[in-house]
């Protein structure tokens, strides 16, 4: 669909575009390997592609967000959906009190996240800075739980190229299964869409075939629907694998509009590309029936190649708990309260 | 779409309302037998079951009614503006604190989706009556001159497809300005105007000032033709309109209609694509395509046809149709075997004249009126299903080259209600529409109703407004020399 650059690209796309092939999913394969790669050969053209995407209609968007949100979604459907929010949870800590205690709380916490119900799916990762890869790793090891870190001067991402990438290659060294950056928000801003792209392929590039590559926008900061869905495309063109909406550190972070409108980006890009890239809303997502909100909009708005924690995630910190008091009460039938789930 | 996340079912409780199993004909503020002592049954469209037997009123019911209305008028329009707008505030309050219960009512009689009904017709009812509340002791400032009058009496037919918003946009305004009203519900759907009665009760509303007559469409051809109403109020069919036009010809009664439509959504090659196909689904699988509004001509920019029927076709298989009272329900049921007979007859027409006909994989339900949403692709202007109101799920796609070409397509119909307009160019928005012969024109978005809005149309689609300042006008008489204070 994506206007005419969007168009004449497309006709280019060779892959299927319901299954993932092998080099769909692209750890460690080149940016360049998908169908729009010469999008991206200058700062011209990259904004013109990124001006010529659709715009996007605020209220429409919010109304079908809104929409979506009315979904009840109960019994068998409920316990469906509340397993595999668990299994999708970034359990997170970014807190400049980390400690290795917190930390190993944090993974054991991720690995059986209900003591009393060892039938609980682990979540899908933890998400620590750097410093604590290494302790995480230690306390998820023998588990399927991932250690996701967070690199690239976060959360303001204001540092020197190279710092950021020291930065991630301690993350990957330290045995980092995925990293989150964040984009040059004053860069975007600014216009500069291809320093945001280099950005992005470097870190890429550090990541190699060892870690999966997030990338966080801070749509809070982008504030604008157009500018969240151009540097939706602009970090899955760069070789994201995931494209995440924050950071958790401002005030406005995951929304169901802008999740919508990221899983649109991600739809349409696997259209034209045969490249299928995961999303990651988070900060501000507390509640079950919250989490449950945000499958819908990927139930009815990618489908089922989404609902899986491969292409899916929760950044989230307290939104475990519920889920798990949530997840006991479908069992039993009562309301466990705080007590009966482990405060970490 | 997606099989491993199966959505368990989310039924609406039925409990929260109370049917009777037979209802009497409302007049001068009492349930009463109809002369004739004839019923007729309403039933469930989605699964053909009786809910209710229904009085038939004939002339000589329908003139109980209008005698009731006339006698109640004398004290009602005397009463001081702020009197009767403490009516219709209550009347408001009742229908907002009892709109689950009329909700589930709207949907067993209607067939439309819970959610609809819910988030739509509920809210838009209650906000109808509070809007009007407000214009009642405002009346000198509405620009009619100072101290406009009431008409008198007023006869009022309304359709089934929004039964309880329809009969809002009729009665709130005629209640705020004055006048007295006899309505008559849709033959479908009786039960939610039977229920308004019981809150006009419930209100403590003077009795005759609103009357409910139910019966079949010789009910509103009396109430129509009675001499001494002052005022005749139709929503429906253009058919009917224009039976009505001619009956009342020559009287003295004031007329308002509004028609039938065949709405045009243009989509520009500019557009935000995915909110215009969210406005295409809700402008035509809105109430099932049954809106007289509804965006049921798709014009779409040649150069981006392929693109967006694709999406289009991708958001259409997402839709959820089945059983209405499902939360989670997108498409509910056809309200009667004779509409459904109608939307099936002409779509087969489509196909018959060579349009490409297209549904999502969908399972009807065994039992109901069902239709499956429908699409119509290489359409021109020469078929039926481009010029004819099907008043159903059914979307005819057209293609147009320049936004002229557009707007001389989007006018080439005999109707003139309502348009929708896709673009990110705020200037084409003005531009197109102030070329368009269309009571309401949406800019990005289709379906939005708000009180405070006029709503009617241009040519077939009838005359006169409702909702907004305009819709006063409808049931005010022009200050005479003896209203001047």
């Amino acid at each position: 669909m994506y206007s005419r650059y969007a168009r004449r690209y497309a006709r280019l796309v060779t892959m299927p575009t319901n299954a993932p092939s092998p080099t769909a999913e692209r750890v460690g394969g080149t940016p360049s390997a998908h169908a729009l790669a010469d999008v991206t050969t200058s700062d011209s053209t990259l904004r013109r592609f990124l001006h010529g995407l659709p715009g996007v209609d605020a209220v429409g968007l919010e109304a079908r967000a809104a929409s979506l949100g009315t979904r009840s979604i109960k019994t068998t459907a409920k316990a469906y959906a509340i397993d595999l929010a668990i299994s999708m949870v970034d359990l997170t800590t970014l807190e400049g009190a980390d400690t290795p205690g917190k930390v190993r709380a944090l993974g054991a916490k991720a690995v059986h996240p209900d003591p009393t119900d060892r039938t609980t799916p682990s979540t899908a990762a933890v998400c620590v800075y750097p410093d604590m890869v290494a302790t995480a790793k230690a306390a998820v090891a023998g588990s399927g739980v991932k250690v996701a870190s967070v690199a690239t001067a976060f959360p303001a991402g204001r540092a020197a190229l190279d710092v950021k990438l020291a930065d991630v290659r301690e993350a990957v060294a330290a045995g980092a299964d995925e990293v989150d950056m964040v984009i040059d928000r004053g860069a975007f801003l600014a216009g500069k869409y291809l320093k945001v792209y280099d950005e992005i392929v470097a870190v890429r590039e550090v990541c190699g075939t060892s870690a999966r590559l997030k990338v966080i926008f801070e749509t809070g900061e982008l504030s604008t629907y157009d500018n969240i869905r151009r540097a939706s495309w602009l970090g899955m063109l760069a070789g994201a694998d995931f494209i995440k909406t924050s950071t958790g550190k401002v005030a406005v972070n995951a929304t169901p509009a802008n999740t919508l409108l990221m899983l649109e980006a991600v739809r349409d890009f696997r259209t034209q590309t045969g490249v299928q890239v995961g999303v990651k809303p988070a900060g501000g997502i507390r509640t079950s029936k919250d989490a449950i909100k945000f499958l819908v909009l990927v139930n009815e708005t990618v489908g089922e190649d989404w609902l899986d924690n491969h292409w899916f995630r929760f950044g989230a910190s307290s939104l475990l708990n519920d889920l798990l008091m949530q997840r006991q009460k479908l069992a039993t039938g009562r309301y466990s309260g705080p007590d009966y789930v482990t405060v970490d | 779409m997606a099989s491993a996340f199966e959505y368990a079912p989310a039924p609406e409780s039925r409990s929260v309302v109370d049917i009777a199993p037979s209802y009497g004909l409302f007049i001068d503020g009492e349930f009463t037998e109809a002369a004739g002592g004839k019923v007729f049954k309403t039933v469930s469209p989605s699964t053909e079951e009786v809910l209710s037997e229904i009085a038939q009123a004939d002339a000589e019911d329908v003139d109980r009614a209008v005698r009731a209305a006339r006698k109640a008028f004398e004290k009602w329009s005397a009463l001081p503006g702020s009197e009767r707008a403490k009516y219709l505030f209550r009347i408001a309050r009742i229908i907002q604190e009892r709109s689950r219960e009329l909700a589930v009512l709207e949907t067993l009689d209607n067939g439309k989706p819970i959610k609809e009904t819910r988030d739509a017709d509920l809210p838009l009812v209650a906000a109808h009556f509070f809007y009007y509340a407000g214009w009642a002791d405002k009346l000198d400032h509405a620009g009619f001159g100072r101290n406009p009058r009431p008409l008198g009496v007023a006869g009022q037919v309304i359709p089934w497809n929004f039964p309880l918003l329809m009969l809002a946009w009729k009665i709130a305004p005629a209640l705020a300005t004055g006048n007295t009203v006899v309505l008559k519900p849709a033959e479908t759907t009786p039960l939610s105007a039977l229920f308004f009665a019981d809150i006009c009760r419930q209100a403590g509303l003077p009795k005759g000032v609103v009357n409910i007559v139910t019966g079949d469409g010789r009910t509103g051809a009396a109430l129509v033709a009675h001499p001494d109403i002052d005022k005749v109020a139709f929503t429906g069919s253009t058919a009917v309109g224009k039976e009505i036009a001619r009956t009342v010809a020559g009287t003295r009664k004031k007329l308002t209609l509004e028609l039938g439509g065949k709405g045009a959504n243009i989509v520009f090659d500019d557009a935000p694509i995915d909110q215009a196909v969210e406005g295409i689904v809700n402008g035509i699988f809105f109430n099932q395509g049954q809106v007289c509004c509804a965006g049921s001509r798709l014009l779409v920019q040649e150069s981006i046809h392929d693109e967006l029927l694709e999406s289009l076709k991708r958001r259409l298989s997402t839709l959820r149709l089945g059983d209405p009272l499902d939360k989670n329900t997108d498409i509910g049921a056809i309200n009667s075997a004779e509409q459904l007979a109608r939307i099936t007859t002409l779509a087969d027409q489509g196909e018959a004249e060579g349009a490409e006909r297209w549904s999502p994989a969908c399972e009807l339900p065994t039992s109901g009126y069902w239709f499956a949403p429908t699409l119509f692709t290489n359409v021109t202007q020469a078929h039926t299903v481009a010029r004819d109101e099907i008043f159903g799920p059914v979307l005819s796609v057209l293609t147009f080259r320049t936004p002229d070409e557009a707007v001389a397509k989007a006018n080439n119909t005999p109707y003139g209600l309502s348009a929708g307009i896709w673009t990110e160019k705020g200037s084409r928005i003005l531009a197109v529409a102030n070329k368009l012969r269309a009571g309401v024109v949406w800019s990005n978005t289709f379906n939005k109703f708000d009180p405070t809005s006029p709503f009617g149309g241009y040519k077939e689609s009838g005359f006169g407004r409702e909702g907004g300042r305009h819709g006063l006008e409808a049931y005010l008489a022009p200050s005479s020399p003896e209203g001047e204070r």
